[in-house]
């Protein structure tokens, strides 16, 4: 395995236990999630991106196959060993940009280096750091319901690569977002992959930001149809 | 870390509020009723816990000290020259009929004693003095039931089952556990009133040597007196303690008052704190899926839970003031030691932990994956 490899899926098949009549989400993938790329990953609906996306990020098992994250099998690994896999090498984007509304924008990104054991200090000005990275700068201490979607995702983005993560992971993280602030959004993790040498995997159906993407995959009933 | 449990907790005022009327309410029902089921014991016991007596003889099979027969006063004599007691006197408490001069009557009860004595005396005396019992005719009352009683001032006359009773002095704060008031005068004067006969008595009250062995003592005069039964002074007010409380239920009444105070707090607080929970179910999704460990999850739902309790529990400290100074006024007898206060701390923070545990449980079953759903 190359040292560029992030993540590495083989032969990955997922069968969710209930429902589906036994047609399997994800149905023999292999696939390498390179560092300092941006990979977009798209399909229709129901072809099993999100599955996909969930097995790489240490949230679902493979029903079959190996999936190495960092140059870790992951595969086998107990059930309770999983959250500090992603606490460690995985930082997640979604859709619904999921900040705590109760926290400041910069307390966001305070939360999650703090759980990744920085000190308070330390993580206030780290995270003041990563919220410059993503433009903002000036809105640390404004709550999430005062920023437009753009901005949340951004403070999303921020909060995603606290503490360095290998990887960088978004489910459709435009669908909510105008335009101009899916670009803006883009254009953070892009330069977040190429500058930091993160692997960053983008979930989409945004034919808008196929410019972004060092490379693209595609997945048709749950199986890499191109790459 | 961020505080987002004090967040979290403050960010939707309206749950807050509902969450503290809940502890409030079942702390201070709780307490109240804890309150008055001690209020409760000290006054069924209180004759005897003042009584500064080390023993109290009564007739076999004396149930609790307001139902206790009479016997031969030659006991007292025995009792008197048995070695090790240092002194001893004859005893009346007994229910008998107080009557104004207006015709009204009323249950009190007649406590005979020897005001010679250094032991069974009234306490808290704050008019007159415990001398002039030894008046013809005198008795002394508590300020509390002068109404009830009809009494105004000292040197007021009643009569007792026919006979004269000017009153001398006033107890204050001895409260009766029946709504029959005290009523202190000597031992000769409580024979007529209670209409005992000439030579009896229904207990002997007795006060050891300094260096005596109580139990030996006590197995001593049980020996020499085989129809009666000798206690220590604790003993029997256990005894009388244990009658009213649980044999009469009154006592359980309160405290199944008190334990529902603590179900309601349980289930008030359980439903708030699992409100607050399902309300932020997403941002705890999202705390699992970023990989935060369980035990920062926990850590967030009881310290929102601990919070609660601790708000809570100084809103019905103050709460319950004013309801034991009501309390005070109205003559519901709520006593509210130091102790009771302190546990009750320790009770509402377990309380809320508890109730958070349900939260805990959900948030436990949580699939991470639920982040990536709509
Ligand atoms: N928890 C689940 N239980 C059962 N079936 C599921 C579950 N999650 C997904 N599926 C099924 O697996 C298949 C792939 O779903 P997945 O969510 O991975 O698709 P997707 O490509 O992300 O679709 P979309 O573009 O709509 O988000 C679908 O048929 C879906 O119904
Ligand atoms: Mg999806």
């Amino acid at each position: 395995m190359s040292v560029d490899v992030a993540i590495s899926v083989r032969g990955v098949t997922k069968t969710y236990a209930e429902g589906s009549a036994g047609t399997p989400a994800l149905n023999g993938v292999s696939l390498d999630i390179r560092r300092g790329e941006l990979t977009l990953m798209m399909g229709p609906s129901g072809s099993g991106k999100t599955t996909l996306l969930s097995i790489m990020g240490c949230i679902l098992r493979p029903s079959a196959g190996t999936v190495m994250v960092a140059g870790q099998d992951v595969t086998h690994l107990d059930e309770g060993k999983m959250p500090a896999v992603r606490l460690k090498h995985i930082g997640f984007v979604f859709q619904g940009f999921n900040l705590f509304p109760t926290l400041t924008a910069g307390e966001n990104v305070e939360l999650s280096l703090e759980l990744k054991g920085f000190k308070p200090s330390q993580a206030k000005s780290e995270a003041r750091h990563l919220m410059e990275i993503v433009g903002l700068g000036d809105k640390y201490n404004e709550f999430p319901r005062n920023l437009s979607g753009g901005q949340k995702q951004r403070v999303a983005v921020a909060r995603a690569v606290a503490g360095s993560p290998e990887v960088i992971l978004a489910d459709e993280p435009t669908a909510a977002l105008d335009s101009h602030s899916g670009r803006t959004v883009l254009d953070v993790l892009r330069q977040l992959a190429r500058q930091q040498q993160r692997a960053v995997v983008v979930v989409t159906h945004d034919n808008r930001i196929l410019e972004f993407g060092d490379r693209m995959i595609r997945i048709e009933d749950g199986l890499i149809a191109a790459q | 870390m961020p505080p987002l449990a004090r967040r979290n907790l403050f960010h939707d005022k309206i749950r807050l509020m509902v969450t503290l009327n809940g502890i409030v309410f079942a702390v201070v029902l709780i307490v109240v009723e804890l309150g008055l089921f001690t209020g409760f014991t000290t006054a069924t016991s209180g004759v005897m816990d003042h009584s500064q007596a080390d023993l109290w003889i009564a007739a076999r099979s004396t149930p609790y000290v307001d139902q206790a027969v009479d016997f031969n006063e030659r006991k007292f004599y025995q009792v008197l020259a048995t070695p090790g007691v240092a002194d001893a006197q004859k005893y009346i408490v007994r229910w008998t009929e107080w009557k104004q001069p207006n015709g009204r009557t009323e249950s009190v009860e007649v406590i005979g004693l020897d005001p010679n004595k250094s032991f069974g005396l009234p306490w808290n005396i704050v008019t007159g003095d415990v001398q002039q019992l030894k008046q013809p005719h005198a008795v002394m009352v508590d300020v509390i039931y002068k109404q009830k009683l009809g009494v105004h001032n000292v040197g007021d006359w009643f009569e007792i089952r026919g006979h004269r009773a000017k009153v001398v002095g006033f107890t204050q704060g001895i409260r009766a556990f029946t709504t029959a008031p005290y009523v202190f005068t000597t031992f000769k004067n409580a024979q007529e009133f209670a209409q005992f006969n000439q030579n009896q008595t229904n207990f002997v009250l007795v006060k050891a040597v300094p260096s005596a062995d109580l139990a030996k003592l006590k197995a001593e005069l049980q020996r020499r007196l085989p129809d009666n039964d000798v206690y220590l002074t604790r003993e029997f007010a256990a005894k009388t303690n244990h009658y009213w409380m649980f044999t009469t239920g009154a006592g359980i009444s309160v405290l199944m008052a008190a334990g529902l105070g603590l179900v309601v707090g349980i289930v008030v607080v359980t439903q708030t704190i699992y409100a607050t929970t399902m309300d932020h179910i997403r941002e705890f999704g999202t705390l699992k899926a970023m990989g935060a460990p369980n035990s920062y999850v926990y850590r967030v739902i009881i310290t929102q839970a601990t919070i609660a309790a601790v708000m809570g529990y100084v809103l019905a400290v103050v709460v319950s003031l004013f309801v034991i100074l009501g309390g005070a006024k109205s003559g519901a007898p709520i006593q509210v030691g130091w102790q009771l206060l302190v546990s009750m701390f320790f009770v509402t923070v377990g309380m809320c932990v508890l109730a958070a545990i349900v939260s805990i449980k959900k948030v436990m079953g949580l699939d991470p994956a639920m982040v990536f759903r709509g």
